[in-house]
């Protein structure tokens, strides 16, 4: 009954947060939001930038990736040196090499994968002046490009696609900034902490025990890791730790920050093309996949854990309780853990590792579709373009007429730039997964015997392919094998979907718009979301069905097996 | 391309003060002018309301096993130590203290772990042996390692326990636990809970 009530509130405040914040976003990316030019005029000016200067998309592409590359080497620079800089009350020395470089290219490509333990190797300087800004632009940067997307379909014969610092910026000032700081103040005062103190140490005379309880400024760095989708929280538990979430309200809070721009960009999207109809349509796509996955996922964490069940306890009421925190429950947990792998933010409320074969699957398969139900922020958007580019095709293969979308003709370049764009992420994963269980480096740093232990591995691949960041945090990744091997299966995660989307930009923005005629597929109909739901899941479904067999599917039917 | 390096570097300076240093700086001086109390991580004169304790070696004189207090969840992992040096182990597990030193965290045990499978039939056991008979939170970990709260019901099991060692009469404790018990956050948001500290504080004053 409460979890009813706690959905239905989702999709109330959800509305609200498509309608507004839908329209405010597409205000300020069409510049007519200024409230903030005080403050942005300075910049442009230090950045000898501003938004007449429109670039091409390659220009747009190479400040992206020029951009990028600055922060890879600074945000390394920094992890190496922590133990000289100030803001260090633990005295942790230097991040070491490999997972210093596992760890910035985590956070640059919005995944916050996290080979470490918050609380034991970040000092507060690292957290704040690397990892937190990481938060703020890798989500600016995702943005920015679904919008340069946007405006390849609403301009035509444009040679440009409008300016990536402009862009950036705005992202930052206009949205990022102004909600995580309003949602900081909320979650810091229900009980997250937001200290720059060190640990506390505490005697407890009613059971002798003395505590030393690790501290820091962990409250707005939630508030950031969720409304950016980042999820790298400042605890290695993440959001189970009653620090970063303390209550069933931040809970909750957190579910609509992370859902709540990459929802909202489906209205920028309609409002920025002039056809709201095409971006509730595309609404529509996420939420069906979504609901039919919180449903599955939720009913298969109600179900009694196996092995617990062996042990002679009946859990009728409780579902699964192992891994999971009381104040939150089984059903609300496993909703939590749906929003985060469905979108690109990977935060956890629970122990994803411990989640019975099926509710472990729905986790696993969210990402594998390529998060786009909603997606992280832009990124979910820009690659259900992609994806809706790959629908149109099909579709007037099956009419037999050149495929349109918004007046744009989809023509060969288009179709091809589509299917690297869905291709990369799947080559990518499956590859890397073969070369990790071929490997002895990569098989020993499973924790579970038998399927259990494959699906650790197959998870942090597809995790860090995606930009997710979840784990099935048993595995012991945090080896030069597998800092490595992230780093690459999230750099091509992140570029190998975000510059074919910049291309396609340019190229749509260079075409004409072509007046809708009576043969024209209509692209807002039911039919079109259909086809478009169609292609999500059987890309996904044919590319990674043998894989999940092997691991959560098998785990199922191996009933009465301990492993 | 130069040109582009050096105003990613002067991009990237802006953006590492204001996103990181402007920004933390201003929350951090915000919280501890409104909300000092929580955002020093909610601490009484015993710990943490938000942090679990250990409460599973507590002995009550005339009582062998220790059971004059209320448990909380069997958490093994965090950093509260798993350090037998220090005697600050983690969480409230009695039979094991695996956890990496100082992390919060969860076993991470599969659904079909053989090791999970033991960890709680021995955990049922050590119930058992206290004359307890456990709801699934007494005998499962949490996602943290560090869960403060149980249901309800994982307090009302504990009645026996807790009566027979202190002499306190059980229609007393299931009123204690009744007071004890927060609703979920408006009333819908997640599950109703206790806090394990706050209960075993209003304990001690029953005593």
């Amino acid at each position: 009954m409460t979890f009813a009530a706690t959905l239905a509130a989702l999709v109330v405040v959800l509305a609200l947060t498509w309608r507004w914040l839908g329209s405010y976003m597409a205000a300020v990316f069409e510049g007519r939001v200024q409230f903030l030019a005080w403050i942005e005029r300075p910049l442009y000016r230090a950045l000898q930038t501003g938004p007449q200067r429109e670039q091409s998309w390659r220009r747009y592409a190479e400040s992206l990736v020029v951009f990028s590359a600055a922060f890879l080497g600074l945000g390394y620079l920094l992890l190496r040196v922590q133990g000289h800089l100030p803001l260090n009350p633990q005295h942790l020395g230097a991040v070491p090499p490999a997972l210093g470089f596992n760890t910035i290219v985590s956070f640059v490509t919005n995944t916050n994968w996290q080979n470490y333990g918050g609380e034991t190797t970040m000092s507060y300087f690292s957290q704040i002046g690397v990892l937190t800004v990481q938060q703020f632009v890798s989500a600016a940067v995702g943005i920015a490009v679904a919008i340069a997307l946007v405006r390849g379909f609403s301009r035509g014969n444009s040679a440009t696609i409008g300016n990536f610092w402009v862009d950036i910026l705005r992202a930052v000032l206009y949205i990022l900034l102004p909600i995580s700081f309003v949602a900081g103040i909320v979650l810091v005062g229900q009980g997250a902490v937001q200290t720059l103190a060190g640990p506390v140490h505490i005697h407890d005379p009613l059971n002798g025990v003395t505590q030393t309880i690790p501290r820091g400024p962990a409250g707005f760095m939630g508030s950031i890791m969720q409304v950016g989708t980042n999820g790298g929280g400042f605890f290695n538990a993440d959001l189970a730790h009653p620090f970063e979430n303390p209550t069933g309200l931040t809970n909750f809070l957190y579910m609509w920050l992370t859902l709540s721009i990459p929802v909202s960009i489906t209205h920028t999207f309609g409002k920025m093309v002039k056809s709201v109809r095409h971006g509730v349509a595309l609404l529509v796509v996420m939420a069906v996949i979504f609901g039919g996955w919180v449903a599955f996922t939720t009913y298969a964490e109600h179900q009694p854990n196996p092995a617990v069940a062996a042990a002679g306890v009946q859990q009728k009421q409780t579902g699964n309780t192992e891994g999971k925190e009381v104040r939150f429950g089984d059903t609300t947990s496993a909703l939590f853990n749906v929003t985060q792998t469905q979108t690109s933010d990977g935060a956890v409320d629970s122990a994803s590792d411990s989640y019975n074969p099926m509710g472990g699957f729905g986790l696993l398969t969210g990402m594998m579709l390529g998060e786009v139900t909603p997606g992280g922020d832009g990124s979910g958007l820009y690659t259900l373009l992609i994806y809706a580019i790959i629908a149109v095709f099909i579709g007037g293969l099956m009419v037999g007429r050149t495929p349109e979308y918004l007046g744009k003709k989809i023509q060969a370049r288009e179709v091809k730039l589509a299917g690297l764009g869905t291709l990369a992420m799947p080559l990518v994963v499956l590859v890397l997964t073969a070369v990790a269980v071929s490997l002895h480096a990569g098989r020993s740093a499973a924790l579970n015997a038998g399927p259990h232990g494959f699906t650790e591995i197959l998870y942090a691949l597809t995790s860090q392919g995606n930009n997710n960041g979840s784990a099935m945090a048993g595995i012991a990744a945090n080896s030069a094998f597998y800092n490595v091997l992230g780093a690459v299966d999230m750099l091509l995660g992140r570029f190998a979907i975000l510059i074919p989307a910049l291309a396609l930009a340019g190229s749509l923005a260079a075409k004409g718009v072509a007046p809708a005629s009576s043969g024209t597929f209509p692209t807002d109909s039911p039919m079109f979301v259909g086809l478009t739901i169609g292609v999500v899941l059987i890309v996904g479904g044919l590319t990674f069905f043998p894989a999940t067999a092997l691991g959560p599917i098998v785990e199922q039917l191996s009933h009465g097996r301990l492993f | 391309m130069l040109f582009n390096l050096r105003r990613s570097l002067t991009a990237v300076v802006l953006f590492t003060v204001v996103c990181g240093f402007v920004y933390m700086l201003a929350g951090t001086g915000v919280a501890q002018l409104f909300f000092r109390h929580q955002a020093d991580g909610s601490l009484t004169a015993d710990g943490s309301t938000l942090i679990g304790q250990n409460w599973a070696d507590v002995r009550c004189p005339g009582h062998p096993l220790g059971s004059c207090v209320f448990h909380g969840r069997p958490d093994d992992t965090g950093p509260y130590a798993a350090d037998p040096a220090t005697h600050t182990s983690g969480g409230d597990n009695p039979l094991v203290a695996n956890g990496v030193k100082g992390e919060s965290g969860a076993t991470n045990l599969g659904p079909r772990s053989r090791a999970l499978f033991e960890d709680t039939r021995a955990l049922v056991a050590y119930w058992h042996a206290l004359g307890v008979d456990p709801t699934p939170d007494l005998v499962t970990t949490s996602g943290s390692g560090l869960d403060p709260d149980i249901t309800p019901a994982d307090a009302l099991v504990q009645v026996p326990m807790v009566a027979r060692a202190t002499g306190i009469a059980p229609a007393r404790l299931r009123a204690l636990i009744a007071r004890e018990t927060q609703p979920p956050a408006l009333g819908f948001l997640g599950s109703p809970f206790i806090d394990v500290l706050s209960l075993n504080e209003a304990l001690a004053k029953l005593r």
